[in-house]
């Protein structure tokens, strides 16, 4: 048993770094670590630059313009992206629609799709929740109804990460309402443009309209546009959810975030003398976090020993989901307690891109009660934790 | 033994609960966040036409009664309806302050504007480095003459946007966190050298960071003895945390009860989610959290009513607002959990309730320190 990275794999290691310090821009690091939001501009900067290094696609095969790395070298350009706080690319376009594309999409399709996703050309964006259909996703309504040479779509869909930059969405539709409910779902891409289409942003608890609702009225698609066969949505849907969790243990990001929680203990007094960082209790649970996040990367790196062998994405995902959320989110909290009345200004703007005012608090502390804000949506999207709870025992203990 | 409310208890409890029914739902209360001093100055009229803000001081103050049990009925209802008017940063927090420390003459001025609804307070007592410790004072008082003169830097001094009077609490000998040495000042807001910067909360009240460059004050805007202050902070702070501790009481009872109804006509998998046992477990859990967090502030404001040595007052206060602040955090991520997306949103005041919460948490300290607190008493 061993848990080492050949000396190829370290020479990558270190070409990785090097990339990052010569190539991430310095002014995107300097944004990063100020916790400002990247805008689609920054993100597809960012994407082209490692388009042109031939690294925009890590997990894609050759064939497609991908790296054709392995899982371990794969992994280890995660970890080192994730530990410079270099952003992952955006997951739409590269992670979720193209391995679909890839698997179930006619030659013309790939041939039309692929290539501007894998030079970020073309922002994607989800169509998969609706209001009423969240973690029980199959009982999804939009109807999708053939005439002739195109589909004419109908209802809503919900949760839509940055549709606001998207140029097409592809989206779960109902294609037939006689039989189960999983069997009746069609995969549609459909082009943002097309008439009918409106655009609604959601706010959420830190301001921001970072997801959307999508209104469809009438929008008629071509049928070209559908996704092998009819009725065959849901099974493609299932691949694409799985892609959805690889990665999201967050191990490197955590990481990053220890280092910072730990740095600003040193700078926080505790209020009875010392610095958080020597305050008794705050150092314990602190001990604990970082315990945790070793059992998360083991787990992580089993998985990926695994996948390494040719065994497929099982319930482990469910594990690394679950676990890696939740230590987020604790860490959520601790940045909280440690900003303590410095992360109480509502000043969200400042952290948009574009700001050139006089910031209140200090970078990390201000915007701690935000980000504790937001990322409790870790473990409600992807699957809520619940239900990878429901997987696992189902799947696992075969309850 | 009984933890029944008086009659007149009830009765101050019937009168918020009606005000918060026929004025105060959530689109109103998004209205008076997003106005321009973002507080309704028609509510804090009421207020005091209801003899709401008398609730804090005793009668020889003017006032009714100032039982501690009463403020925390008071406080109850204004937190289930996430009530963004600066209640405690001037009647209890500011009142009790100058009702601790101030001379007859002060108490008179103060004190009758606060209850008369005329005066806004904004205490200023934190600092960027103090934490939650009100004995950790950098900002100065150094004598001038008849004068006084004030340097320093507050943070989150709440109402700050909206205040006539700044109470400010000062160093005028000694060390950082000595005992001895601290005074408060009443500043008019608008005194030269005052700088405030205002801002929105994460929970939609209104707060200021603020700057006190060679401000001058008159000796006699001194509350009290020079140097004397720390126990009538304290006590003042006592006071407020029960405050608020009571006002995440009320917002937590709100947000299980919603969590409970949503759960019921929430429908996946052809069945309401309340119907899973995974998810009344938790909310069973829940409840309990609320109900604990509901005992042991009772208990505080029993304290802080009865004749318990400071001492044993300041253990209890730190025990309600230790065990309050865990109710806060799974009371409150449960109920956006069991919600799921649509509790992310602004559109829903599950979440505002939430912001509230959260920011409740960490008013006058967090549970971590009041737990070091309870420890170190």
């Amino acid at each position: 048993m061993n848990a080492d990275f050949t000396a190829e794999e370290l020479a990558f290691q270190e070409e990785v770094r090097e990339f990052l310090q010569n190539e991430f821009p310095t002014d995107l690091k300097a944004k990063v670590d100020a916790s400002v939001r990247l805008d689609k501009d920054d993100m597809v900067r960012w994407q082209k630059i490692l388009f042109k290094k031939g690294w925009a696609a890590p997990t894609w095969p050759v064939e497609y313009g991908g790296t054709g790395w392995s899982h371990t070298k794969t992994h280890i350009f995660a970890t080192e992206m994730g530990l410079y706080g270099a952003p992952e690319p955006i997951p739409f376009g590269m992670k979720m629609v193209a391995p679909v594309i890839m698997a179930y999409g006619s030659e013309e399709q790939k041939q039309r799709f692929l290539p501007e996703i894998l030079e970020s050309n073309v922002w994607w964006c989800q169509g998969y929740s609706e209001p009423n259909a969240g973690s029980d996703l199959a009982s999804l309504k939009t109807a999708a109804v053939r005439e002739g040479d195109e589909y004419v779509v109908n209802g809503s869909k919900t949760w839509n990460t940055l549709g606001q930059y998207a140029d097409w969405i592809f989206c779960l539709v109902r294609t037939d309402n006689t039989v189960k409910k999983q069997e009746g779902i069609s995969f549609l891409l459909i082009d943002m443009k097309t008439p009918g289409i409106t655009i609604k942003p959601i706010v959420l608890l830190d301001g921001f309209p970072e997801v959307n609702g999508v209104f469809f009225d009438n929008v008629r698609v071509p049928a070209e546009n559908l996704i092998g066969e009819e009725n065959k949505g849901w099974t493609y849907a299932k691949v694409l959810l799985t892609h959805e969790r690889t990665n999201i243990a967050g191990v490197p990001r955590g990481k990053r975030r220890l280092k910072a929680l730990k740095r600003i203990a040193e700078e926080t007094e505790d209020g009875f003398g010392a610095s958080m960082l020597e305050n008794a209790s705050f150092k314990q649970r602190l001990a604990e976090i970082e315990i945790e996040l070793q059992a998360l990367e083991y787990s992580e790196l089993r998985t990926l020993a695994a996948l390494s062998v040719g065994k497929a994405p099982g319930p482990e995902s469910s594990i690394l989901k679950i676990v890696g959320t939740e230590l987020a989110q604790k860490m959520d909290e601790m940045f909280v307690e440690l900003a303590g009345y410095n992360c109480l200004p509502f000043v969200p703007e400042q952290f948009e891109p574009g700001f050139d005012g006089d910031a209140i608090g200090p970078g990390d502390s201000a915007s701690a009660a935000l980000t504790y804000f937001n990322n409790r949506k870790l473990s409600i999207f992807g699957g809520s934790n619940e239900i990878q709870r429901n997987i696992i025992t189902k799947a696992v203990l075969g309850l | 033994m009984d933890f029944s409310y008086t009659e007149v208890q009830q009765m101050l409890q019937d009168s918020v609960q009606k005000f918060v029914q026929k004025s105060y739902d959530f689109d109103t209360r998004n209205e008076i966040i997003g106005s321009e001093t973002g507080y309704s100055a028609d509510n804090w009229q009421l207020f005091a036409e209801l003899g709401w803000l008398a609730v804090p001081f005793s009668e020889e103050h003017g006032g009714l009664g100032g039982s501690a049990v009463d403020l925390m009925v008071i406080m109850e209802e204004f937190g289930k309806a996430n009530l963004v008017e600066p209640y405690t940063a001037t009647a209890v927090l500011g009142g009790s302050l100058v009702a601790n420390l101030a001379t007859g003459e002060q108490k008179e001025t103060l004190l009758g504007g606060i209850i008369g609804g005329e005066l806004q307070i904004a205490p200023a007592m934190a600092e960027p480095n103090g934490r939650y410790n009100p004995a950790s004072v950098a900002t100065t008082a150094t004598a001038d003459g008849d004068q006084i003169i004030l340097n320093g830097t507050k943070i989150a001094v709440e109402n700050g946007p909206n205040a006539d009077t700044l109470l400010v609490s000062a160093r005028e000998s000694g060390e950082i966190r000595d005992v001895e040495g601290i005074s408060v000042f009443a500043v008019e807001a608008r005194s030269p050298g005052v700088k405030i910067r205002k801002y929105r909360t994460v929970d939609g009240k209104q707060a200021a960071e603020v700057t006190l460059d060679h401000v001058s004050v008159a000796a006699s805007n001194r509350l009290g003895d020079a140097g004397a202050a720390l126990p009538g902070i304290e006590s003042a702070l006592n006071r407020s945390i029960v405050a608020v501790s009571a006002e995440a009481v009320g917002a937590l009872e709100v947000l299980l009860q919603k969590t409970v109804e949503y759960s019921k006509t929430r429908k996946q998998f052809g069945t309401a989610i309340g119907t899973f046992q995974a998810l009344q477990h938790r909310m069973a859990d829940m409840f309990i959290q609320c109900q604990l967090a509901r005992s042991i502030v009772i208990m505080a404001a029993m304290s802080l009513d009865s004749d318990d040595s400071p001492a044993e007052k300041a253990k209890a206060v730190a025990a309600a607002k230790s065990r309050v602040g865990k109710a806060i955090k799974s009371v409150g991520q449960e109920a956006i959990q069991i919600h799921g997306g649509i509790a992310m949103t602004e559109e829903l005041d599950v979440g505002h309730l939430f912001k509230r919460v959260t920011a409740l948490d960490l008013a006058y300290g967090d549970g971590d320190y009041h737990t070091q607190r309870f420890a170190a008493l």
